[in-house]
C-alpha cells in the first residue's frame, strides 16, 4: 500500500506536469482555456461568451443537447417502426383479413401517407399534446395520458419523497461507519437489494400486508372521487416498492460519493488542522460532495420513472406504465409512441437536470478566472 | 490464482450459479414431470405428491422451475454474450480507430441511451413479431449500449498508455494493438461488467415475460411462471413467489461474484494475475 | 537551548494487503531519532520510500491510510504528543504544528476562498481573532511576495497559480504562530524558475517567524539552502545525521557521498557539429482545437551526437518529441532524417524509418506492457523488424540483456517485478532490439533515484559508444546536459531560445531566458539561494 502498483509508480517531478498537452477538461464539454500568452481571445460571439462567462455558456449547451437528443429520440421512435419489418394493418386484423380489408384500414389509420408526412404531423401535434387517437379504443391519446400521467407523477413524487433522504442518509451512515459492522450490513443487503425485481418485491409485500394482515389494500386503485388521504392509503405499497427498488442503488452510489471526496486531499488538509470531525464533514466534505450525491439522486430518478411501469402493472395501478405495457399487447401504435416519447423525455430531463446541477456546483465554473 | 483467497460470500454465489446451470443441463433428468403436462388440481399447496405444489393450470411447480431455468438461463446468457461480443467490438474500434468513426459511435450510442432500456423494448417488441430470436437480439442490442460505454471508456484507458503508443511507433496494426496490447489489461474489469450484463439480462428477461412481452407460454421461464400465477396472492397463494424467488436468488448469486471479481480488479490494478 | 521538537526511536508500521495473500505487516521507519530547536530548520532527505512523509506527518501524529505510529516518543516542547487523547491531538494539529503538502492544489479546498482558508486553523483554535487573523494573513501575504495581497485572499485556489498556491499554503502554515512546521517537498511540482522563488519566500518567512521546521525533499541542493541540519533517509532508517554543512561537504556514508557527488559522469562535447543526421526546419504545430505549441524551431543532430533539449514545462520539449516520432504531425515545416525528408504522420511511414528512430519515456512503468514478459517485450521489435523467431531471437534478447547489464534471469519476469532502474533498462534494451540510428529520450531518468539515474545515464553512454547511436535527450534538468550533451536547445513557450554546441550555449553572454533558467537551478553549495538572490537584487537596483 505504500508503493501502489506499478501503473502508478513513483511521482514525476516535472515532466508528468507538461502544459504541452491539452489538458483534460475537469467536465466534458469545458471549453479549453487558450493561453492568455499565445492567442488572442476572440473570434466568434460564441467562442467570446464561452470564454467570459463558462457557466451559461456550459449550461445552454446542455439545453441544447437535450432539446435535440429529444428531437433525435422521436425521430427514431416514429422512423424506426417505420423501418421495422411487420404490417400493422395486416397484425390489426390478423392473418387471415382480405387484401381490401387490409387496404381499407391502412387509408383509415393514414397509413398510406409517406412517414415524413406522417412523422411531421405527429411531431407538430405532439408538441401541442396532441397524440392522435387510439387504434384501439378511438379515445383521444392525449386525454387519457393526462390523467394517468397525473397518477404516474404522484406515485414517483412520494416514492422519491421518502427513498432520497432515507437513501442519503443510509449513505452517510456506511461512510461514518466505513468497513464496520453497520457498513458491511447495508453493503450486503443493498446488494441483495439491487438483484431483486420488481414484480418479486411488489408481490412480496401484497402477501404480506394485503393479504396476510390486512392492513393495505389491493388493488391499488384510484379514482377522480377519491380524497387525498384514500390516495395515499391506496399508493402505500407500491410506493414501498418503488423505494425499495430505488433505495438501494441510490444508497451505494451516494456511499461512493460521498467516499471519494472523503479521500481527497483537502480533507486531509482539514484534519492536519485539527478541526473538529462535524466541521470537517459539514464545512469541507459536504459542499463538494452535494454536486456528486444531486448527480446520484437525479440519475436514480430517472430510473424511478421506468421503474413505475412494471410497479403499476403489479398493482393495477392507473397509470402512464399500465397504459403502455396495455397498449404494446394490442399494438396500438399511437399510445405506445405517445407513453415512449414521454418516457424519453423525462429521463432526458431528469439527466440534464443532474448535469446541470452539476456544473453549477462546481466552484471552478462558478467562479471563473 | 489462490482457491483460499476467495471470500465466502463469492462462494455462495458460486455455488448458486452452479445448481441453476446444473437444473438448465438436466432438467428431463431431475424435473418429476413434464414441462407442459397437467398433472393435478390447480394452485395445490406444497408437499406430497407436488414438493412445490402446483400452478394455475394445474402443472408441477418444480418441474416448471426446472425447466424454467432451462429457458432464463439460455436467453439471458445469449443475450448476454451477443451483447457483449457487439459491445466490445464496437467499442474497442472506437477506441482504436478514434476520429469520425469514433464520434460516430460514441453520438449514436449517446441517443440510443437517451431512452430509457424497458421503454425502447416496450416500443420495438410491439412492431416485432414474437419470436425467441427477436426477443434475444433485441435484449442484446439494447444491453451493448451499456457494453459499448464501459468498453470505450476502459479501451480507453489502456490505449492513452505509452505501451501502446510504443506499439503504435514500432508500426503495429490495429488488430495487433486491441488484442495483444489492449485486450489483455481489460479483460478482469470486463469480466466484473460481463456478470453485471448476465444479472441484469436475468431481471431484464423476467420482467419483460412478466409483461407479457418475453417468451410466451405454454414454455416455462421464471418470470412467465410470475405472470400466470400472479391471481393466486389475493387468496394467499404464493405459487407467483416462488418463481420470483429464484430470480431473486440467482441475480444475487451473480451479483455476489461480481462483487468479488470488481474488489478484486481494484487491488490488482496493473499487477500481473492470473485472470 | 530546548528542542522544539525531539523524536526519539520512532518506529511507524503499515499493514499491505497484497492480492490473493494474507495481510502482512510492513516497517516503513524505524530507530529514527532527531531534534529540531527553536527557529531551525531539520532537512529530511531521501528517495521515494525512504519514510521521509511518514516521519514528518508523525510530528503531527497523523497517519496516512493504514500507517501506525507503533513506537517511540514524539516530543512537542517535552512532552509527548503520541500518548495524548484525540482532543488533545487536536489541540497541537493546525495550532502548534502546522502542515505544507506536497500538492497545494489538490490540498486546498475548491469550495472555499483562499482567506478563509488560510486563517481557519487560527480562529477555530482560538488563537486569534477573525480581524486579528485576516490582519495576519496579510501581513503574511506580503511576506511570502504574493502579488495584490489585500485581494489575494477573495480568490478561489482555481484561480491563482501552483507557485502561488504554495506560497498560500505557507501562509495557511504560518498563520497560527505555530512551533513547528512541517514542509512536505513544498516546491517538488513546481518548475525551477517558480521553484527557487517560493524556495526564498518559505526562507525568508521562516526567519521573519522564528518557528521551527522539518523541510522534507529528495533534492539535497535544495535542502542545503535552507535547512541548518540534514537527516539522511534510505529505506526508513537514518544513513546519516549532522549539520548541514558537514553532510554536504564531508560526508562520512558512502550513500550521501553518493546523493552529494551524483553527476560525476561528464563528458566532452564532440568536436565536429557540422552533419546533420536529423534535420529539423522550421517546424510549426499545434493541437486539433487551434492552440499551438511550437514555432517555427530549427535544429539538427550529427550523427552519433547527443542532442539535449531543455525547458520547463510548457515548453513544448515533449511536443517537439511527439512531432519528429509523427505521432502529432507537424502544421508548417519539414524534418528530414539522413537525407531524407520523413512523412509528417506516423501513419505514412514505412516499417525501416519507424524502426531508425526508437524512443524510451519518463515513466518505464506506463511504457511496458504490464501483462507481457521481458523476453515479449524485448522479443517483439525482433520479431516485428527482422523476423526472427525461436532460437535465434531468444538468443539475441539474452544478448541485449547483457548490454544493459542485466542478464538471462529477468527473462520471464513481469515489470511488476523489476524495480524502476530494472524497467528503464529493459525499455533501453526494447529500444536497442530494433537496432535504431536514433533514440528519442523524453526525460528518462526525472522518475527515478539520483543513483538509479547515474547508472542509466552511465548505460547510455557506453551504449552511444558502442553502437554509434545518436540521442534526443529531452529534460529540465541542467546537469544532465552538462553531463552528456554535445549540443544543447533550449525551448520557453514553444519557441526555440537558443541552439548551439554545449559550450556555447551553457556560456555567457546569455539571453534574458537562459540566463534566468541557470541561474534558478538550486546547486550542491551552501549560501548559493543568498548570492543568487543578491544579484537579483543588484541587477534590478541598477534597470
Amino acid at each position: 500500500m505504500m508503493e501502489s502498483g506499478p501503473l502508478t509508480g513513483p511521482v514525476p517531478t516535472d515532466g508528468s506536469a507538461d502544459g504541452t498537452h491539452p489538458r483534460p477538461a475537469e467536465l466534458s464539454g469545458v471549453p479549453a482555456k487558450p493561453n492568455p500568452a499565445d492567442g488572442e481571445i476572440g473570434g466568434t460571439f460564441w467562442r467570446r461568451f464561452t470564454f467570459r462567462r463558462p457557466l451559461a455558456a456550459l449550461i445552454l449547451q446542455r439545453l441544447g443537447l437535450s432539446v435535440g437528443l429529444l428531437f433525435a429520440v422521436s425521430l427514431m421512435i416514429s422512423g424506426g417502426i417505420e423501418a421495422l419489418p411487420g404490417d400493422f394493418a395486416t397484425t390489426y386484423l390478423g392473418q387471415s383479413a382480405t387484401p381490401q380489408a387490409v387496404e381499407n384500414i391502412r387509408k383509415d389509420l393514414g397509413l398510406d401517407k409517406p412517414w415524413t408526412e406522417r412523422y411531421l404531423s405527429w411531431l407538430g401535434g405532439a408538441v401541442q399534446g396532441d397524440f392522435g387517437t387510439s387504434w384501439a379504443s378511438k379515445n383521444s391519446v392525449g386525454e387519457q395520458i393526462g390523467k394517468r400521467l397525473g397518477n404516474s407523477l404522484f406515485l414517483a413524487f412520494f416514492a422519491a419523497l421518502i427513498s432520497v433522504p432515507l437513501a442519503v442518509g443510509l449513505g452517510m451512515l456506511a461512510v461514518q461507519f466505513r468497513n464496520r459492522l453497520p457498513d458491511k450490513i447495508i453493503n450486503v443487503v443493498s446488494l441483495a437489494a439491487i438483484s431483486l425485481p420488481e414484480f418479486f418485491v411488489g408481490y412480496l409485500l401484497i402477501m404480506f400486508f394485503a393479504v396476510k394482515y390486512g392492513i393495505a389494500t389491493f388493488p391499488a386503485t384510484v379514482y377522480d372521487s377519491m380524497s387525498f388521504t384514500e390516495r395515499l392509503s391506496a399508493i402505500a405499497l407500491p410506493v414501498a416498492t418503488l423505494v425499495l427498488v430505488v433505495l438501494a442503488h441510490m444508497m451505494r452510489m451516494t456511499r461512493a460519493a460521498i467516499l471519494n471526496v472523503m479521500s481527497s486531499a483537502y480533507v486531509e488538509t482539514a484534519e492536519l488542522k485539527g478541526l473538529s470531525a462535524f466541521r470537517i464533514i459539514a464545512k469541507h466534505a459536504a459542499p463538494n460532495a452535494v454536486a456528486p450525491v444531486i448527480n446520484v439522486i437525479a440519475l436514480n430518478l430517472a430510473y424511478l420513472v421506468v421503474g413505475v411501469v412494471v410497479v403499476e402493472v403489479v398493482f393495477v395501478y392507473p397509470g402512464m406504465g399500465q397504459y403502455m405495457v396495455d397498449a404494446v399487447t394490442v399494438r396500438d401504435m399511437p399510445v405506445v409512441q405517445a407513453c415512449g416519447l414521454i418516457f424519453a423525455a423525462f429521463y432526458i430531463f431528469l439527466n440534464m437536470a443532474a448535469d446541470i446541477l452539476a456544473i453549477i456546483a462546481n466552484p471552478r465554473l462558478r467562479h471563473p478566472r | 490464482m489462490n482457491l483460499r483467497s476467495i471470500p465466502f460470500s463469492a462462494w455462495v454465489g458460486i455455488a448458486g450459479i452452479a445448481l441453476a446451470i446444473f437444473c438448465a443441463v438436466f432438467a428431463p433428468v431431475i424435473a418429476p414431470f413434464g414441462e407442459r403436462d397437467v398433472v393435478g388440481d390447480i394452485w395445490l399447496p406444497a408437499g406430497g405428491d407436488f414438493l412445490l405444489g402446483t400452478d394455475n393450470l394445474g402443472r408441477d411447480l418444480l418441474s416448471r422451475l426446472v425447466y424454467g431455468a432451462r429457458t432464463t438461463i439460455f436467453v439471458a446468457l445469449a443475450a448476454t454474450v451477443l451483447s457483449f461480443s457487439l459491445g466490445m467490438l464496437l467499442s474497442f474500434t472506437a477506441a482504436v480507430v478514434g476520429g469520425f468513426t469514433d464520434q460516430f459511435f460514441s453520438r449514436f450510442n449517446d441517443l440510443m441511451m437517451a431512452i430509457p432500456t424497458l421503454i425502447f423494448a416496450l416500443v420495438v417488441l410491439a412492431v416485432l413479431p414474437q419470436h425467441l430470436w427477436i426477443l434475444i437480439l433485441v435484449m442484446a442490442v439494447l444491453d451493448s449500449t451499456r457494453v459499448f460505454r464501459i468498453g470505450r471508456a476502459v479501451a480507453l484507458d489502456v490505449a492513452v498508455m505509452e505501451f501502446v503508443e510504443a506499439a503504435r511507433l514500432r508500426g503495429e496494426g490495429s488488430l495487433w494493438i486491441i488484442f495483444r496490447e489492449i485486450l489483455p489489461n481489460t479483460l478482469s474489469p470486463l469480466l466484473a461488467e460481463f456478470g453485471l450484463r448476465f444479472a441484469f439480462s436475468i431481471l431484464f428477461l423476467s420482467t419483460l415475460s412478466f409483461l407479457g412481452l418475453g417468451i410466451q407460454p405454454p414454455s416455462a421461464d421464471w418470470g412467465g411462471m410470475v405472470k400466470d400465477n400472479k391471481d393466486g396472492i389475493i387468496f394467499g397463494i404464493s405459487a407467483a413467489l416462488i418463481p420470483g424467488a429464484a430470480i431473486a436468488t440467482l441475480a444475487i448469486c451473480v451479483n455476489l461474484v461480481v462483487d468479488w471479481l470488481m474488489k478484486r480488479t481494484s487491488s490488482l490494478k496493473g499487477g500481473r494475475g492470473d485472470a | 537551548m530546548p528542542e522544539m521538537l525531539s523524536v526519539k526511536n520512532l518506529k511507524i508500521e503499515a499493514t499491505s494487503y497484497p492480492p490473493g495473500e494474507p495481510p502482512k505487516v510492513v516497517t516503513l521507519v524505524e530507530g529514527v531519532s532527531f531534534d529540531v530547536e527553536k527557529g531551525k530548520v531539520l532537512g529530511l532527505i531521501g528517495e521515494s520510500g525512504a519514510g521521509k512523509s511518514t516521519i514528518g506527518l508523525s510530528a503531527l501524529a497523523y497517519g496516512r491510510g493504514g500507517v501506525r505510529i507503533t513506537g517511540g516518543q514524539v516530543l512537542l516542547d517535552g512532552k509527548d504528543i503520541l500518548t495524548l487523547d484525540k482532543n488533545g491531538i487536536r489541540s497541537i494539529r493546525g495550532a502548534r504544528v502546522c502542515y505544507v503538502a506536497q500538492s497545494a492544489a489538490a490540498a486546498f479546498n475548491p469550495a472555499h476562498r483562499l482567506g478563509d482558508q488560510v486563517i481557519e486553523a487560527s480562529v477555530r483554535h482560538g488563537i486569534m481573532s477573525r480581524e486579528e487573523a485576516k490582519k495576519r494573513a496579510l501581513y503574511l501575504f506580503r511576506v511570502l511576495g504574493l502579488p495584490n495581497p489585500e485581494t489575494f485572499g477573495d480568490r478561489y485556489p482555481h484561480q491563482v497559480s501552483g507557485g502561488q498556491l504554495q506560497r498560500a499554503m505557507t501562509a495557511m502554515a504560518l498563520c497560527p504562530n505555530p512551533e513547528l512546521i512541517v514542509f512536505d517537498e513544498p516546491t517538488t511540482a513546481l518548475d525551477v524558475t517558480t521553484q527557487i522563488d517560493v524556495l526564498a519566500a518559505i526562507k525568508h518567512a521562516i526567519e521573519e517567524t522564528h518557528t521551527a521546521a522539518l523541510y522534507i525533499t529528495h533534492d539535497l541542493a535544495v535542502v542545503a539552502q535552507i535547512s541548518d541540519d540534514i537527516m539522511v533517509l534510505r529505506h526508513g532508517k537514518t544513513v546519516e545525521y549532522g549539520t548541514t554543512k558537514q553532510v554536504i561537504e564531508a560526508p562520512r556514508e558512502d550513500y550521501t557521498r553518493a546523493l552529494v557527488s551524483v553527476r560525476q559522469t561528464k563528458r566532452d562535447e564532440a568536436a565536429d557539429q557540422t552533419g546533420a543526421q536529423l534535420k529539423i526546419e522550421h517546424v510549426s504545430a499545434g493541437y486539433a482545437n487551434g492552440f499551438k505549441v511550437l514555432h517555427d524551431v530549427s535544429m539538427h543532430l550529427p550523427k552519433g551526437q547527443t542532442l539535449a533539449i531543455v525547458g520547463e514545462s510548457g515548453s513544448g520539449k515533449s511536443t517537439l518529441a511527439r512531432v519528429i516520432t509523427g505521432l502529432l504531425p507537424p502544421t508548417e515545416g519539414r524534418i528530414s532524417f539522413e537525407g531524407k525528408e520523413l512523412p509528417r504522420a506516423l501513419k505514412g511511414r514505412s516499417n525501416d524509418e519507424l524502426r531508425r528512430i526508437q524512443m524510451i519515456y519518463q515513466m518505464a512503468d506506463t511504457a511496458m506492457n504490464p501483462r507481457q514478459t521481458v523476453r515479449d517485450i524485448v522479443g517483439r521489435p525482433l520479431s516485428f523488424y527482422f523476423g526472427m523467431h525461436g532460437q535465434k531471437k531468444s538468443e539475441r534478447v539474452k544478448e541485449l540483456l547483457d548490454q544493459i547489464e542485466m542478464g538471462s534471469r529477468f527473462l520471464d519476469r513481469y515489470p511488476a517485478e523489476l524495480s524502476g532502474g530494472q524497467k528503464q533498462r529493459v525499455a533501453i534494451a526494447r529500444a536497442l532490439a530494433a537496432k535504431p540510428e536514433l533514440i528519442l529520450c523524453d526525460e528518462p531518468t526525472s522518475a527515478l533515484d539520483p543513483l538509479v539515474a547515474e547508472g542509466i545515464l552511465n548505460l547510455l553512454l557506453k551504449l552511444q559508444e558502442e553502437t554509434a547511436v545518436s540521442y534526443v535527450f529531452i529534460t529540465h534538468d541542467i546537469a544532465i546536459v552538462r553531463a552528456i550533451a554535445d549540443s544543447v536547445a533550449v525551448m520557453h513557450r514553444g519557441r526555440l531560445v537558443r541552439f548551439g554546441p554545449k559550450s556555447k550555449v551553457l556560456s555567457p553572454p546569455f539571453d534574458d531566458y537562459t540566463d534566468l533558467l541557470l541561474k534558478s537551478v538550486p546547486e550542491m553549495e551552501i549560501g548559493w539561494l543568498e548570492r543568487v538572490l543578491k544579484t537579483r537584487r543588484m541587477e534590478s537596483a541598477g534597470n
